[in-house]
């Protein structure tokens, strides 16, 4: 892990960064602000995505639950989720920020419902 | 024959009709909503992927969460009904005298025909997707072509796979968003292609949606023919040099599915049943000040008027838009206005006039890719106000406010036009 080159998406003007590792510490470079620091950190060391996608409705006119990760949860869990979430039902009612599947992974990220379904 | 009279009427039930009823009922008066489907909400409905209410909530939301908040103003507006799975068909305006001179003529499975009365209008239908006809691209016509929004539709929605090997036309946000759905739902996506010089979506959508999976964004490339018989087969993609197609050094991808990201037009069937005048740069309504179209009493909001790249805006704009129709409802709309235009570098401005004493806000669209750009309004080449801009792009919209006293003087000055430049 020398050297990655990123796009900041933490404001629209999309500074090339270049992210370093120099002697145990880490250089960020390209970017115009401070956010480019962060982002640029947190992509080298520990890169975290809102994981979105739908879940089995039963019992319901509408097929399909949409549902989120409470927050970010890390790249290398987003497999593994999205399985468990292909063998997730869910029946109604359903309200918004239902926990469905609690602490996924011991990661403390939680899979919620983002609409209410009302029976 | 199910009929009724209402203040207003609003026509489409989405993120620009359900902020513009409940600003109108907020207000004190009576207002329907006619929406197609069978749940308000809109598109928001199957765009399950957060990135929504940044601006306006100052959170971080999905779809069906934003759609939900304006839901809940709607359900709890006294005066406001909701006619879902209703069609509004015929409209039109009678003679000037009459109480409701706006005539409204749907129908529904629950309400059969419907006959609504109104005295304004709100035009919130929201846009369409371009299609294969529109870009024309040549080869067979096999199954597994689809626009992206409709294959968001079949997967977040009816929850059906369109495809397992996909190419994409076009980088628009609909497209990457569709292009990282894919692979979460086990498809694989062999790249996207774009025919401009730079990508037609939003940044973080290039990075999350693509870069993530290591999807190559193909830009400068257009697909020059698809094959196949009964299914796709393969499409075969083409350098452009210049606007010109390039004979050589194509290649070709082998998929069964091809889904077109190649833009939004403003759907305005309606609107031209109700005789109202386009902009031919928008393919909406021209508006004036108030966001009221050419024919008295129907006011345009939303991607009808000019397609947006986000909802917040969407809302930002509905919200005026009703504060404009209680005026008009109360005989306060204010018809000293002026014209503004596009200039340099711009493709257009909404709306198409401004009020002399009273604040104004605009969204533009830029024609180049830049940083350090500086946007300048002027008058008769004398500038009103100038802003710098970190960076502009034709994908992101920009919007602009002009205070009353930043306006103050310049009335008396003759023709009063305004333009809007990025240099």
């Amino acid at each position: 892990m020398n050297g990655r080159e990123l796009i900041c998406i933490a404001c629209p003007v999309g500074c090339r960064l270049t992210v370093r590792l120099e002697g145990g510490e880490i250089r960020v470079s390209g970017n115009q602000c401070s956010k480019g620091e962060i982002y640029g950190r947190e992509e080298l060391l520990a890169p975290r995505r809102v994981v979105t996608t739908t879940v089995r409705l039963t019992g319901s006119s509408l097929r399909r639950l949409p549902v989120k990760t409470s927050s970010p949860l890390a790249r290398e869990h987003i497999e593994a989720l999205l399985a468990e979430a292909r063998r997730l039902e869910a029946a109604p009612p359903i309200r918004l920020g239902q926990v469905l599947l609690a602490d996924f992974a011991s990661t403390g990220v939680d899979l919620v419902a983002t609409r209410t379904v009302e029976s | 024959m199910t009929e009724k009279r209402y203040d207003a009427v609003v026509f489409g039930g989405g993120s620009a009709g359900l902020a513009a009823a409940s600003r109108i009922a907020a207000a004190g008066f009576s207002v329907a909503i006619l929406e197609r489907e069978l749940e308000p909400g809109g598109v928001l409905n199957q765009c399950i992927h957060s990135g929504f209410g940044l601006h306006v909530f100052h959170e971080d939301l999905t779809g069906p969460e934003y759609a939900e908040r304006f839901i809940a103003r709607v359900r709890g507006a006294a005066g406001l009904d909701v006619y879902l799975g209703t069609t509004a068909q015929e409209v039109a305006v009678e003679e000037a005298g009459a109480r409701e001179p706006i005539v409204v003529y749907g129908y529904s499975r629950r309400y059969g025909i419907l006959r609504l009365t109104a005295r304004a209008a709100v035009l919130a239908m929201g846009c369409r997707e371009r299609n294969r006809g529109n870009i024309g691209i040549p080869g067979t016509r096999p199954a597994g072509i689809f626009t992206a929004g409709l294959a968001q539709r079949l997967i977040n929605i009816d929850g059906y796979l369109p495809g397992k090997r996909a190419v994409i036309v076009g980088s628009g946000d609909i497209g990457l968003i569709m292009a990282r759905r894919l692979i979460w739902s086990g498809a694989e996506v062999l790249g996207v292609i774009e025919i401009q010089s730079y990508p037609s979506g939003l940044t973080r959508n290039i990075v999350q949606c693509l870069n993530d999976f290591g999807i190559p964004l193909h830009l400068s490339h257009v697909v020059s023919r698809i094959l196949g018989r009964d299914r796709v087969e393969a499409v075969e993609v083409s350098p452009v040099r210049e606007g010109v197609v390039q004979s050589q050094g194509g290649f070709r991808l082998d998929c069964d599915t091809v889904l077109l990201s190649v833009g939004l037009v403003p759907d305005n069937e309606l609107s031209k049943k109700f005789g109202v005048a386009l902009n031919p740069e928008t393919g909406g309504p021209l508006v004036d000040a108030g966001l009221q179209t050419t024919v008295p009493g129907v006011f345009a909001c939303g991607n009808v008027l000019h397609v947006h790249d986000l909802v917040d805006y969407v809302t930002e704009e509905a919200e005026r838009c009703g504060g404009f129709v209680t005026e008009y409802l109360r005989g306060e709309f204010q018809p000293r206005q002026y014209r503004i235009q596009p200039g340099a570098n711009v493709k257009y401005v909404v709306p198409n006039r401004w009020f002399a004493d009273r604040e104004n806000r605009f969204y533009l669209r830029p024609l180049i890719v830049a940083n350090q750009a500086r946007l300048a309004v002027r008058l008769d080449g004398e500038t009103v106000k100038e802003r710098r801009l970190a960076h502009v792009q034709p994908s992101e919209m920009l919007s602009l406010t002009l205070r009353a006293q930043e306006l103050a003087g310049i009335e008396a000055i003759r023709e009063n036009t305004l333009e809007v430049s990025i240099t």
